[in-house]
């Protein structure tokens, strides 16, 4: 049946329901920040249910990358494919995961230009909760994207020596880290007009962060002025961590860095966004 | 009588980028920083509708946003039910409905999820929230489409469900932005039948629309804003007066005989007659509807056959050309851009 049958099988508008409707006056008592940020994650969740087919970047864009990666420059650059595997793999969950978050601004600025964000906007609710909320959804596709690069690896042969723990805690600094770098993609997508441009400005500063760090490559055969960018690039801490981590060592220096820079991303982009947020006319 | 429900005052409102959700490039760029809303003062009382008419970019959205809290204004200030948008902006937004071309609906979202998400974010339990749901889709004859995507929704049922998203708690004041524009006639007097059901059972609705019919068939009110600017403001039966008490439009059975009906209409009428497209036919804008009957006896006493002699009131139409200078309706080249 379409659209049209059914509207017009349907009674368009019975006084009474309306009535009744209107008349029932019930004023629920504000919900919290914590209640309507969950409750903006739940529709981030029901969207994943309706348009599956968004999950290709958590799911199979991942699983092309480890293996692409793997067997192209495994027997090169390390000898073997299972040597560098083991090397590469926790570069690639960070890769994967630090990729995903691209979709964030995507997400919200095509909620802009469909006028959802509006009628968010026009709510009694705690400003930032959409945002939050859709970030939040977010860290669930960030879990899919790594359960599957870690099942991935576990199957070509990973064997991570730091257990189950060292696993389930570099996955955890990394979902935090991601939360935190969702803010700048937040903040692009209320400057830019379309999807496609925050899409596009995206690339731009993903490709050369996540290449210009030791995801692939152990730094020292780069150039000197290279190996600096690579020092400050906060990707390559994050490597190191999860690298570490899932290597059984715990690097906290390391650590400190990465939750560092995780409360400067924050620090930083959510008050801009924020403001953006409000004043976007 | 009525008690004052809601008052706008803007002096000088400016607004930078007006018109960036609807409007399109070529406007935002000629319009550059002028002023998009300059010294638009309403006064709504409660209950009926209030509409604000005029043209595409005569600043009624721009003015809706501003009052939904959806935009600031750079100057002057505006006031909802007694609050302020810029300093109570929860207040006013625990109060209104917001439903229009710019507060839409997520469309993958089915109908019952967009209306359950609402009432959850608004304070509903789960359960109660999804009794809310469901009764605001019967209500609004949505139950059938209730677990469709939006996306699926013929443009008439897209209205609806975005009309229902306002009310998913009663609010005290409705904005309906344009809730026909581009519906087929069905559809619109579904939207009517709706807007008319809500005014009776006491709500307070803001109204704005580009069609005369529209406000003229809904509104108590209406406003009459161009260039950002309210030019009239009155009742449809006031704002036809004000331009006269309307026209009489006289067709003659013999044609050859319209220059002398003329001379008599303009003696008796003491208005200039004028003569249509249609050969046979004359029209005369009156300010007094008593000669009207005079001028019947007067032209039969001259010999003239007179196969038709009707009197209207002014169209709004005939009220906007009078006010503006020019039509309300934009051009159709415009419309499609």
């Amino acid at each position: 049946m379409n659209a049209t049958t059914a509207e017009q099988a349907s009674a368009p508008v019975t006084e009474d329901a309306l009535r009744s409707v209107l008349l029932a006056g019930e004023r629920p008592s504000r919900p919290g920040p914590v209640l309507t940020s969950l409750t903006f994650g739940w529709r981030a969740l029901l969207k994943i249910k309706h348009v599956p087919e968004q999950l290709v970047d958590v799911t199979l864009f991942p699983i092309m990358f480890t293996l692409m990666f793997t067997y192209l420059f495994g027997g090169a650059l390390a000898g073997s494919t299972q040597a560098y595997l083991q090397f590469l793999l926790p570069g690639i969950l960070v890769q994967a995961n630090v990729m995903i978050t691209m979709n964030t601004g995507i997400t919200l600025n095509t909620d802009i230009q469909k006028g959802v964000f509006d009628r968010f906007r026009s709510l009694p609710v705690w400003r930032p909760s959409p945002l939050v909320g859709a970030l939040l959804g977010d860290v669930m596709r960030y879990s899919i994207g790594s359960a599957i690069v870690i099942t991935l690896g576990l199957v070509l042969g990973f064997r991570p020596e730091g257990g189950a723990v060292g696993v389930v805690l570099s996955v955890v600094l990394l979902l935090v880290f991601s939360f935190c770098l969702s803010w700048l993609w937040t903040m692009l997508s209320l400057i830019l007009r379309t999807p496609n441009s925050v899409a596009g400005v995206s690339m731009m500063v993903m490709f050369p962060l996540t290449f210009v760090s030791n995801i692939f490559v152990d730094p020292k055969t780069m150039p000197g002025w290279m190996q600096a960018v690579v020092e400050v690039n906060p990707i390559t801490h994050l490597a190191t961590v999860v690298r570490g981590l899932m290597d059984g060592s715990v690097p906290a220096g390391e650590i400190g860095w990465v939750l560092v820079s995780s409360v400067l991303l924050v620090a930083v982009f959510g008050p801009i966004t924020m403001v953006l947020y409000r004043n976007k006319e | 009588m009525t008690s004052l429900y809601q008052s706008v005052r803007n002096t000088e409102t400016r607004n930078r980028t007006h018109g960036k959700v609807r409007d399109r490039d070529e406007r935002e760029k000629s319009f550059g920083t002028t002023h998009a809303v300059a010294g638009v003062d309403l006064a709504v009382s409660a209950g009926g509708v209030y509409g604000v008419l005029g043209p595409n970019g005569a600043g009624k959205t721009t003015t809706i946003r501003m009052l939904a809290t959806l935009l600031r204004p750079d100057a002057g200030e505006a006031q909802v039910l007694g609050y302020d948008v810029v300093r109570d902006a929860q207040a006013v937004r625990s109060r209104v409905g917001l439903t229009g071309q710019f507060a839409s609906v997520d469309e993958d979202l089915t109908g019952v999820e967009n209306l359950l998400l609402l009432a959850r974010l608004l304070g509903y339990s789960r359960r109660r929230g999804r009794q809310r749901a469901t009764d605001l889709l019967d209500a609004l004859g949505l139950a059938e489409a209730a677990d469709r995507q939006v996306k699926k929704y013929s443009g008439g049922m897209r209205r609806r469900i975005d009309i229902a998203a306002s009310l998913v708690v009663t609010p005290e004041l409705i904005f309906l932005d344009e809730p026909t524009t581009g519906l087929d006639p069905r559809s619109r007097n579904q939207v009517w039948e709706i807007v008319r059901g809500m005014v009776a059972e006491g709500a307070t609705v803001l109204l704005t629309t580009q069609y005369l019919d529209e406000a003229d068939q809904l509104a108590d009110r209406i406003a009459v804003i161009d260039h950002g600017k309210v030019i009239a403001e009155g009742s449809s039966g006031e704002l036809k007066a004000s331009v006269g008490a309307g026209s009489l439009h006289v067709r003659l059975r013999a044609p050859e005989q319209r220059a002398e009906a003329e001379r008599v209409l303009a003696s008796v009428l003491e208005v200039p007659a004028e003569p249509s497209a249609d050969p046979a036919a004359l029209s005369a804008r009156i300010s007094d509807p008593e000669r009207v009957a005079r001028a019947l006896a007067e032209l039969s006493r001259s010999g003239i056959d007179v196969t038709e002699f009707a009197l209207g009131q002014p169209s709004l139409d005939e009220v906007f050309l009078t006010l503006t200078g020019h039509a309300a309706e934009e051009t159709p080249e415009e419309d499609a851009a």
